[in-house]
């Protein structure tokens, strides 16, 4: 199956193209497989900011921070949010200066923490993009059954779509072709893409992760490009219905309303993120402990901005591998295993594409 | 961290109303307690796709070995492992 996807990708490529896969994963997939070598040298691939651990801003890790900070309070969080910088220091560096910083699997996980620390407010840092949306809604929901009054969560999440169209709209766009990302849809359908795809003439297919799934998916969005065509197709129909999962979809909009967002390297995108609504704000972290930290600056050494629009690659980054590292991170695409820079650094074979 | 992994339903651990449902589910082996409020007919036996905690789709049984094997071997299950 590989083997023929590839062959029908040369034997039909005929003009350069250049494909963004959104999600992570899929970069994660492209650079540890070698798929981008097998690909024609016409086809480039640029690594979208489908990482919620890479495009969540300075000053949320900021907030973050402060929370964790506030007297009888445990901050909970996934593992990977805490050695992403902040302004002044990290998840990680707050927790080794005593404060009490749990990682957790699950967000539901942190329900339970606070069940059983009545005495104690904990906070779960909600970032994610619509597939984890439904989790951390859920949190709440649970918390507002169980009537918790110590439990809050600090959202950051980002939606796929309004970046697709910031980065489309960006006046030094490169993208010809979109690849979905496959668990995103699984939650919300494919619906909201068909608008994208017409406004901006840009096909966009939603893809799985593996390499055969990769591959097919870069082959029906290019077949899309040579014939002139832009619509939106499902590679991953065995795991995305054409509606989602409506039970997460309501979940979701049970608690949160959208809102702005700034993105890390992207700066602000409009209605690009959830927020808890006003229903549910007494589970709102930000209004809870009344937050009120001034803006905070990106690290003007780190040109995620630059690599999450497409316009560079890690490698023309001065201060990959040396000054930035996966131990010593500037910026988040170094921080996460799905962060482009993580990926290009982790897997040396790549060095020779770049070359 | 966005990526779903594929675990089967062994048993139903708790059932608070008609939708909040949680069950045990093994993925490789590895037991987790998981909710099922997302997937309000997955039953005992049935495969599903679970990210953080929620099952968010129900897979085949062949289509869930596939994802496990490719996720095993991309290093995505640790997540699992490391909170068990």
């Amino acid at each position: 199956m590989v083997k023929e996807f590839i062959n029908e990708i040369h034997a039909i490529t005929t003009k350069p193209w250049t494909l963004m896969e959104i999600c992570g994963g899929q970069t994660h997939s492209l650079v540890r497989n070698g798929i981008l070598e097998m690909l024609p040298d016409k086809i480039t691939m640029v690594h979208g900011p489908g990482c919620p651990v890479c495009v969540t801003s300075v000053s949320i890790i900021d907030e973050a921070v402060f929370l964790s900070e506030q007297p009888d309070t445990i901050l909970c969080s996934f593992g990977d949010m805490l050695r992403v910088p902040g302004s002044k220091k990290s998840l990680l560096e707050a927790k080794a200066a005593g404060a009490d910083i749990r990682i957790l699997y699950s967000p539901l996980e942190a329900v339970q923490i606070a069940l059983n620390n009545p005495d104690k407010q904990v906070v779960f840092f909600a970032v994610g993009f619509e597939t984890t949306a439904p989790a951390n809604a859920l949190s709440v929901v649970q918390a507002d059954k169980m009537g918790l009054n110590n439990f809050s969560i600090l959202a950051s999440h980002v939606l796929v779509p309004p970046a697709m169209e910031a980065i489309l709209s960006d006046k030094d766009n490169k993208i010809d072709a979109f690849l979905a990302a496959g668990h995103v849809c699984t939650i919300m359908g494919i619906g909201e893409y068909f608008p994208v795809a017409a406004k901006y003439q840009c096909p966009i297919v939603v893809t799985g992760f593996e390499p055969v799934d990769l591959l097919q998916g870069i082959l029906m969005a290019v077949r899309q490009l040579e014939k002139g065509e832009f619509t939106v197709e499902n590679q991953y129909a065995r795991n995305v219905k054409r509606e989602g999962n409506q039970m997460a979809q309501d979940t979701i909009h049970e608690v949160f309303g959208i809102s702005d967002r700034i993105w890390r390297g992207i700066g602000n995108i409009p209605q690009s993120g959830y927020e808890v609504n006003e229903r549910y704000k007494k589970f709102n972290a930000r209004v809870k402990f009344n937050i009120d930290i001034p803006f905070a600056e990106e690290n003007k050494e780190c040109i995620s901005g630059d690599i999450m629009k497409g316009l560079k690659k890690p490698k023309q980054c001065p201060n990959f591998g040396t000054k930035c590292r996966p131990e010593h991170p500037l910026g988040a695409p170094m921080v996460s295993s799905e962060g482009a820079c993580a990926a290009y650094y982790q897997y040396a074979n790549t060095d020779t594409v770049l070359a | 961290m966005c990526l779903a992994i594929p675990g089967k339903i062994i048993a139903i651990t708790a059932q608070l109303d008609d939708t909040f449902r949680t069950a045990r589910v093994s993925f490789g082996g590895i037991q987790k307690e998981i909710n099922l409020c997302m997937i309000p007919d997955a039953a005992i036996g049935d495969y599903v796709m679970v990210h953080v905690g929620v099952a968010i789709s129900k897979v085949d049984e062949v289509e869930a070995a596939k994802i496990f094997s490719y996720l095993k071997d991309m290093g995505e299950v640790g997540e699992l492992e490391s909170f068990s």
